[in-house]
């Protein structure tokens, strides 16, 4: 049903996801209300808008409340009003944060803000999914598919019509001719398959900030790249002078140290979709974060090989980041430049903090590829 | 298309005919009013819109439904009653309440307009709102039609950020006196003479002095006048008189100031309003509507709406406390001199004169008073304690809010502030030629808080944008008097 105040509210809505009126962002506060799911206690976000005016300064004034305690116990946050009258507290404590936002919406919102392209996916008429949906309903089928509601109905229908149905002793028996079934019907899906192969450099130059950067960054990607396919895939490797596949969570907690030799990490990858993803059903994303600080030019040279003939063929695109270090010669991105100048599927980003993460991510998918 | 006319179904109506009569027995005296069967989401819609079904658009309405929607979905909060002060006066029912709650809900009702119709802080509001709020939503929907929407809502922004400086009370208080105004020739300047024998006159009231007084009283009236006369607590009105607007924006600030003149009395008077309506949902449902099989459930809903969680204030729950007390003081003679002199307890404790002027006293009280007489008259030491009061305010240490006082005089002091000026600054025009530069000039008189000194600025540049010349604020930040200025460029701020 449409609202009369379905502009104002979308107006709000917009005006809170910085959309319009940037003017006003900064008289949001983003408040918090508790409520409960289960037994979980949940911080429900309700960002609000204060007009600036001439009003006193929080100083802690408080109030006057009713009820026990003694002078100097603490009293709880505020809560809205019964009326739905009361201000949240506008304070943030420690709540398991419900994110507003479904993955999608926040896909959509990223999407918006970054510019990013739609993805045209490859493989979109080659690879068809089956999928049943319950749709209707039949006069035959499995009984474990009987559909007691309607059987019932029927049954009920049919015995008034014959009129041996007794109000005061509510029998109903069902006969054969009664029963009705689900039915399915089996729609094909064109679907595609894609994958993420996050490369992450753990060498001893790698700090905790860096890695910081690096989840952050592959956690906008991972959600972009959702929201752009059904059944993404994604694979973690972490190297310094050997590598290794690992699980999401060893990804972004391993802190190793060593020397670096990114051709490991390569040529695991290119094994990695040899094996598992040819490149005429899947797409495929390396993204590979680094501090750019190589063993060796020897190496460096290796990588470019593997890159050239094992890689770079089967990919829609190349993502590299390198993440600022302290330590780090940052040499790795000069030289992956040097050799592919003008690469469609490379893409190099430099992130030195985490407010290049946003730009790195607009430049890593702003080809829509 | 104003109202859709839902017409209450004949039982809900013959429901609302009989709690009338039972009010109506009691002395209450309301217009009449219209209640509407809403579903949840028209509900927070029109609650959202501040109780008027058709309002402007504006992004403030959308905020507050949304605060609304999700109090509802996490079931935080919620509706229980809504209604317009206007004649008739216009109320809501949630669809699918049960009974027994939508008879709390018109009982409850009838107390409010009761409260609209008699109560004094009330009495110079429009009455008609329901049809001028549409009206001043089709103004600015044909504003936005032709300056853009962009345009419209941001000048509304900025009459919104300083729609409380209003004046309550001015509608109350012939300030001007129009009559004056059309002096023609003024008097000769007169010195006033002191008294003398006439041989004694030129001794007592020498001639060179009078002459000297007399050119000084010349030269002052000749003095250019200072506008505005007296400083002005109405900015909106002083700005709507003397501000540069196009004929668009002084309407747009017409109407957003016809609007919180409209609702300052309910902001006024919510303990009283709130609390006399609940006296009356509860002494009506309790002693004439419901019947034995729906008590229950009614003590569950009366419960929820009276309930105080800790460290809050429920207007309701003061409200009606508070009525009642005044109720038992009267019905038992506990007031006047004999009664304030006596201190002992058991006398006190047993006082009883059964003059019974209980009802009587708070039929007076619900006419003659707003939430800032009513606690300061009544809201005594006993009460205090046996409502277990206490002030609270942040601790700096810890960060918290905490329990600071349970003495008597600090809390009723602290309610007492906050319910001054709905716990605004008082701010006025003092000079709209300041530094003889078209400068307008507000004072802000400081009484123990600080304004927060960011929005400050922000509002002073709202209005600039109104004023179009320079604007300055004289204020008191930690101690020191200080003048925050923005000239439309550039904010600065110097000791005064």
């Amino acid at each position: 049903m449409a609202l009369r105040i379905d502009p104002s509210h979308n107006r709000f809505r917009d005006i809170v996801r910085g959309k319009i009126k940037q003017n006003l962002r900064k008289y949001i506060s983003n408040g918090e209300w508790l409520g409960r799911q289960g037994k979980d206690v949940i911080s429900i976000p309700v960002p609000q808008i204060e007009m600036p005016r001439f009003h006193f300064g929080d100083q802690g004034q408080g109030g006057v409340g009713q009820g026990s305690g003694k002078v100097g116990d603490a009293i709880g946050p505020a809560q809205p009003g019964q009326d739905g009258q009361g201000k949240a507290g506008s304070d943030t404590a420690d709540h398991a944060l419900e994110v507003e936002l479904s993955i999608q919406e926040l896909a959509e919102i990223l999407g918006e803000e970054l510019e990013l392209p739609r993805i045209l996916p490859k493989g979109k008429e080659r690879l068809i999914t089956q999928k049943d949906r319950y749709v209707g309903i039949r006069r035959v089928g499995p009984e474990s598919l009987r559909h007691f509601k309607r059987t019932f109905r029927q049954a009920l229908r049919r015995q008034i019509m014959m009129g041996n149905y007794d109000p005061q002793k509510p029998v109903v028996v069902p006969t054969r001719e009664d029963k009705r079934y689900r039915s399915w019907r089996t729609t094909p899906m064109p679907q595609s398959n894609a994958v993420m192969i996050f490369i992450m450099d753990v060498s001893g130059s790698m700090g905790d900030e860096q890695k910081e950067i690096v989840r952050i960054a592959s956690f906008w990607i991972d959600t972009w790249l959702r929201s752009q396919y059904e059944g993404l895939e994604s694979r973690f490797i972490i190297h310094d002078a050997a590598a290794h596949v690992v699980d999401r969570d060893t990804f972004f907690r391993t802190r190793e140290s060593g020397g670096t030799m990114i051709s490991s990490a390569y040529k695991l990858c290119a094994k990695m979709i040899e094996d598992e993803f040819p490149p005429s059903e899947w797409n495929v994303y390396p993204f590979q974060f680094s501090d750019g600080d190589n063993w060796s030019a020897d190496d460096t040279s290796l990588c470019m090989e593997v890159l050239r003939n094992d890689i770079l063929p089967k990919v829609n695109l190349f993502c590299y980041g390198q993440v600022e270090s302290p330590y780090g010669s940052g040499q790795f991105i000069t030289d992956l430049r040097a050799t592919f100048p003008e690469h469609p599927a490379v893409v190099t980003s430099e992130i030195e903090n985490k407010d290049d993460i946003a730009d790195s991510i607009r430049s890593f998918l702003g080809r829509g590829k | 298309m104003l109202h859709q006319k839902s017409e209450l179904p004949a039982s809900l109506l013959e429901i609302q005919r009989s709690i009338e009569e039972y009010a109506r027995s009691y002395g209450l005296d309301f217009w009449e009013t219209r209640f509407e069967i809403l579903d949840y989401k028209r509900m927070q819609e029109v609650a959202a819109f501040g109780g008027f079904p058709v309002r402007y658009p504006h992004w403030r309405f959308g905020m507050e439904f949304d605060h609304l929607t999700k109090g509802h979905i996490y079931g935080l909060s919620q509706i229980y009653e809504m209604v317009i002060n206007n004649n008739p006066a216009y109320a809501y029912l949630l669809e699918g309440n049960s009974m027994v709650d939508q008879k709390m809900v018109m009982a409850h009702v009838l107390g409010h307009v009761d409260f609209f119709k008699n109560n004094y802080y009330f009495s110079k509001t429009s009455r008609k709102m329901m049809d001028s709020m549409a009206n001043h939503a089709t103004r600015i929907r044909r504003h936005i039609e032709r300056y853009g929407l962009d345009k419209v809502e941001g000048f509304i922004d900025i009459c919104l950020s300083i729609d409380n400086l209003i004046d309550p009370m001015s509608p109350f208080i012939v300030r001007h006196d129009t009559s004056r105004k059309e002096e023609k020739e003024p008097p000769p300047v007169e010195v006033p003479r002191l008294r003398a024998k006439s041989y004694m006159d030129k001794f007592i009231n020498p001639p060179e002095y009078m002459d000297e007084k007399r050119r000084q009283l010349q030269e002052e009236r000749e003095k250019p006048k200072r506008h505005p006369p007296e400083p002005e607590r109405d900015v909106l009105l002083f700005l709507l008189q003397n501000a540069p607007l196009e004929s668009w924006e002084r309407d747009v600030l017409e109407i957003v100031r016809e609007e919180a003149y409209y609702f300052a009395p309910q902001r006024q008077t919510k303990i009283l309003n709130e609390g006399w309506a609940a006296y009356w949902h509860s002494k009506l449902m309790t002693e004439k509507i419901i019947d034995a099989s729906e008590l229950i459930d009614y003590a569950d809903h009366n419960a929820g709406v009276l309930a105080t969680a800790p460290g809050q204030f429920n207007p309701y729950k003061v409200g009606i406390s508070l009525l009642r007390y005044v109720e038992e003081r009267w019905d038992k003679g506990r007031f006047g001199k004999e009664w304030n002199d006596c201190d002992d307890y058991d006398t006190r404790r047993t006082w009883d004169k059964h003059l019974g002027l209980g009802r009587q006293k708070i039929f007076e009280v619900r006419q003659l008073y707003n939430d800032l007489t009513f606690i300061d008259e009544f809201f005594t030491e006993d009460f205090c304690y046996e409502n277990q009061f206490f002030s609270f305010a942040r601790n700096v240490s810890s960060g918290n809010y905490e329990i600071d006082a349970r003495e008597f005089k600090k809390v009723k002091n602290k309610l007492l502030y906050q319910l001054t000026n709905f716990g605004e600054p008082f701010i006025a025009v003092e000079d709209a030629n300041f530094d003889n530069r078209g400068e307008l000039f507000l004072h802000h008189r400081h009484e123990g808080m600080d304004l927060h000194v960011d929005h400050s600025r922000a509002t002073l540049t709202a209005i600039h944008r109104i004023w179009h010349r320079p604007v300055c604020v004289a204020t008191v930040i930690e101690g020191k008097p200080r003048l925050l200025r923005f000239d439309g460029s550039e904010h600065s701020d110097r000791p005064l």
